[in-house]
């Protein structure tokens, strides 16, 4: 058994839950399919957009200059960071500096793989996630199970009585989700009205325009920029592309392909501080990517967009959920970044996979992620003993025809007919 | 043409009856065929497993045992795949196999392309899409692309008389064999097989088939503990009904 196995196990033992959870995911995936077949040109937008991203992260140090340089030029502040704890430091700095005591935040992959919430919140900072998903499991105290639904995998009446809880809403048992959306924003609305800071992620950075592109379907990043007097912006190296011709071919896929929309409900480009506010800063963060870059086998894992339709499409995931995974990120893209990041702590996921390629065949920039687990897997040390033990002993008997004759003539073998007595 | 059979380990152990259908049939279709006597294993579920380099000795041995034929040809789509996509980077010379190596149902689809065969099978079947078959040989579209639908499995079996084919919902989602995964994530593996089965159970076919006997192997062991009805067939058989 590995880590991934004994959560699955576990998961599996609701039938109801475990098939509600299958179902769900297919769904997205098959609104995804409608999506791409509504574009003749899909397959070829794959070929683009993995050239485009293949194009950028070999000439990252190129991109990433000019975006900075860009960005600076428009008026925002710069900064880079090598690693989480840098990170964390430097959005600490720029809040204390600021006097900020409470800071609002829309949704960030990043921030989680930095752990920056439990940073600023030792640090006496109130952190408010503003993504409804987000901010649902925040309250909750839990991890994201998914990378784009990070509370797909809780009820209406899970989150209604939270909400009882939380004093967010005041009609005890009414757990409609039209209803607990609408008490969510008035709740969240009084947040944005009273943070010193906003924080947003980025879906691109273009090295042209040093622009930062959120995509959200909920206007929060919108909300987290435009009332608190500082904007932070955190985003990994390998989020730069070049112009916005680049942007349009992933604009056309990120969300048909994460949430079978034609595309997200808001897309804002972020260049400087809205007149009036104090600053923008962007944090461009590193935290093993430039040394990824350099893996022959793993850095196209790099080119992700996050759309997270490997996810959705992957069987074991949707038989698994989520929080079967060590890893943050869950599901192929998961497996594959959390073996970058800490081999002996996520190769218990690598059992988690058929090799049954549906993720590579709908990866939207064509990351070769089921290729990349068995090439994971053949590392020294990445499989259990026992496992290793049985792939050993099935080597010797198929490695000496003897012993293969003997281990299957009880059978009645194929090898052993007489075949032209049977014409 | 000179054929070469290769039976892979588990069809030669589990299903030779398979092997013999594909026999029958290469020689129905005017093939010079032989079966090299030494196979063993082709090396696939180590490999996956993540034992690859201890699969170095097996590939020399199968591009050994095969030189010397125009096409080698196997009733498995997954062996076919990774003799194909994997000996070359495990051999430090030219591997000829992975070119002359074609899983049964392209060959005939592909090469030989006849446009008649013999013998009825009055039966409603199932098509199993193994997912090597579709995402690494190409013997369908897969259902994740925008590309205009194929299925060769699906043309084969149309020369059949009397056949209904059809195919189940999801037709090629993992049926969660996936070698040793189906030991080490035993769990996901069963409930992937049994969402397989009832799918395609709910098309009312008679047989599920498929090009590789491995998928069918797991489905019909979900299969009889979970006490459904459905029978199996590799294509070959099918194809050979009546040979």
């Amino acid at each position: 058994m590995t880590q991934h196995s004994k959560k699955a196990r576990a998961f599996l033992k609701d039938a109801r839950y475990s098939e509600w959870h299958d179902a769900t995911f297919w769904a997205v995936r098959s609104k995804r399919d409608a999506m791409a077949r509504g574009l003749p040109e899909w397959e070829r937008l794959r070929e683009k957009a993995s050239a485009i991203k293949r194009h950028t992260l070999s000439h990252l140090d190129e991109y990433l200059e000019k975006f900075a340089a860009q960005a600076e030029k428009n008026g925002a502040v710069v900064h880079w960071a090598a690693d989480a704890d840098e990170f964390n430091a430097i959005v600490y700095d720029i809040l204390k500096a600021a006097d900020v005591k409470k800071i609002v935040k829309s949704k960030s992959m990043l921030t989680e793989e930095c752990r920056m919430n439990p940073y600023l919140e030792a640090k006496g900072i109130e952190v408010v996630e503003t993504d409804l998903g987000e901010r649902i499991i925040q309250l909750m105290g839990q991890r994201p199970s998914h990378i784009v639904m990070p509370a797909v995998h809780l009820s209406p009446d899970q989150v209604g009585e939270l909400f009882e809880r939380e004093g967010i809403s005041d009609e005890i048992g009414n757990h409609d989700p039209t209803y607990l959306t609408y008490r969510a924003r008035l709740s969240l609305r009084n947040e944005f009205l009273t943070a010193g800071a906003g924080m947003t992620g980025a879906n691109f950075g273009i090295a042209a325009t040093g622009d930062i592109v959120v995509c959200t379907n909920e206007g929060n990043a919108d909300m987290s920029t435009s009332c608190p007097r500082l904007h932070i912006a955190a985003l990994g190296l390998e989020k730069v592309i070049p112009d916005y011709d680049c942007l349009a071919v992933f604009q056309r896929m990120l969300c048909r392909a994460g949430t079978g929309q034609p595309t997200t409900s808001y897309t804002s480009h972020f260049r400087k501080a809205r007149p009036g506010a104090e600053a923008m800063h962007i944090i461009l963060v590193d935290n093993g990517r430039s040394e990824w870059i350099g893996n022959p086998d793993h850095w196209e894992s790099l080119k992700c967009i996050r759309c997270g339709s490997c996810m959705n499409t992957c069987p074991v995931y949707r038989r698994s959920g989520g929080f079967s995974y060590s890893y943050f990120i869950p599901g192929p893209l998961g497996v594959n970044l959390g073996m970058l990041r800490d081999f002996e702590a996520h190769k218990g996921n690598l059992s988690a996979c058929t090799l049954c390629m549906s993720c590579q065949s709908v990866c939207p920039v064509k990351i070769d992620l089921g290729e990349q687990i068995y090439k994971w897997r053949q590392t020294p040390g990445a499989v259990p003993s026992a496992k290793k033990a049985l792939c050993k002993g099935m080597s010797m008997v198929y490695n000496h025809p003897l012993m293969y004759k003997a281990a299957t003539g009880a059978f009645k073998p194929f090898h052993s007919m007489d075949l032209e007595k049977d014409e | 043409m000179k054929v070469g059979l290769f039976v892979p380990c588990y069809v030669d152990a589990l299903f030779p009856q398979v092997g013999v259908a594909s026999y029958k049939l290469l020689r129905h279709l005017g093939m010079d065929v032989t079966y090299p006597k030494g196979q063993t294993c082709c090396g696939q579920p180590m490999a996956n497993g993540g034992f690859e380099k201890d699969t170095v000795g097996l590939a020399e041995k199968m591009e050994d045992l095969f030189a010397g034929y125009d096409y080698v040809v196997a009733p498995s789509v997954s062996c076919t795949a990774f003799v194909r996509l994997h000996y070359p980077e495990l051999l430090d010379h030219e591997c000829r196999l992975a070119s002359s190596c074609m899983d049964i149902v392209e060959f005939i689809h592909d090469i030989v392309r006849p446009e008649a065969l013999p013998g009825s099978f009055p039966h409603k079947v199932s098509i199993h899409n193994s997912c090597h078959g579709v995402r690494e040989l190409g013997l369908s579209s897969p259902s994740e692309q925008n590309v205009a639908p194929f299925n060769k499995i699906r043309d084969l079996l149309s020369l059949k008389q009397g056949i209904e084919v059809v195919e189940p919902e999801r037709k090629d989602e993992c049926c969660g064999f996936g070698g040793l995964f189906c030991v080490e994530e035993s769990a996901v593996s069963a409930r992937m097989g049994l969402d397989k089965v009832r799918r395609h159970i709910a098309t009312g076919a008679e047989y599920i088939t498929g090009a590789d006997c491995s998928c069918l192997m797991h489905q019909s062991r979900i299969a009889r503990k979970n006490r459904l009805k459905i029978e199996f067939k590799h294509v070959a058989e099918i194809l050979a009904a009546g040979l």
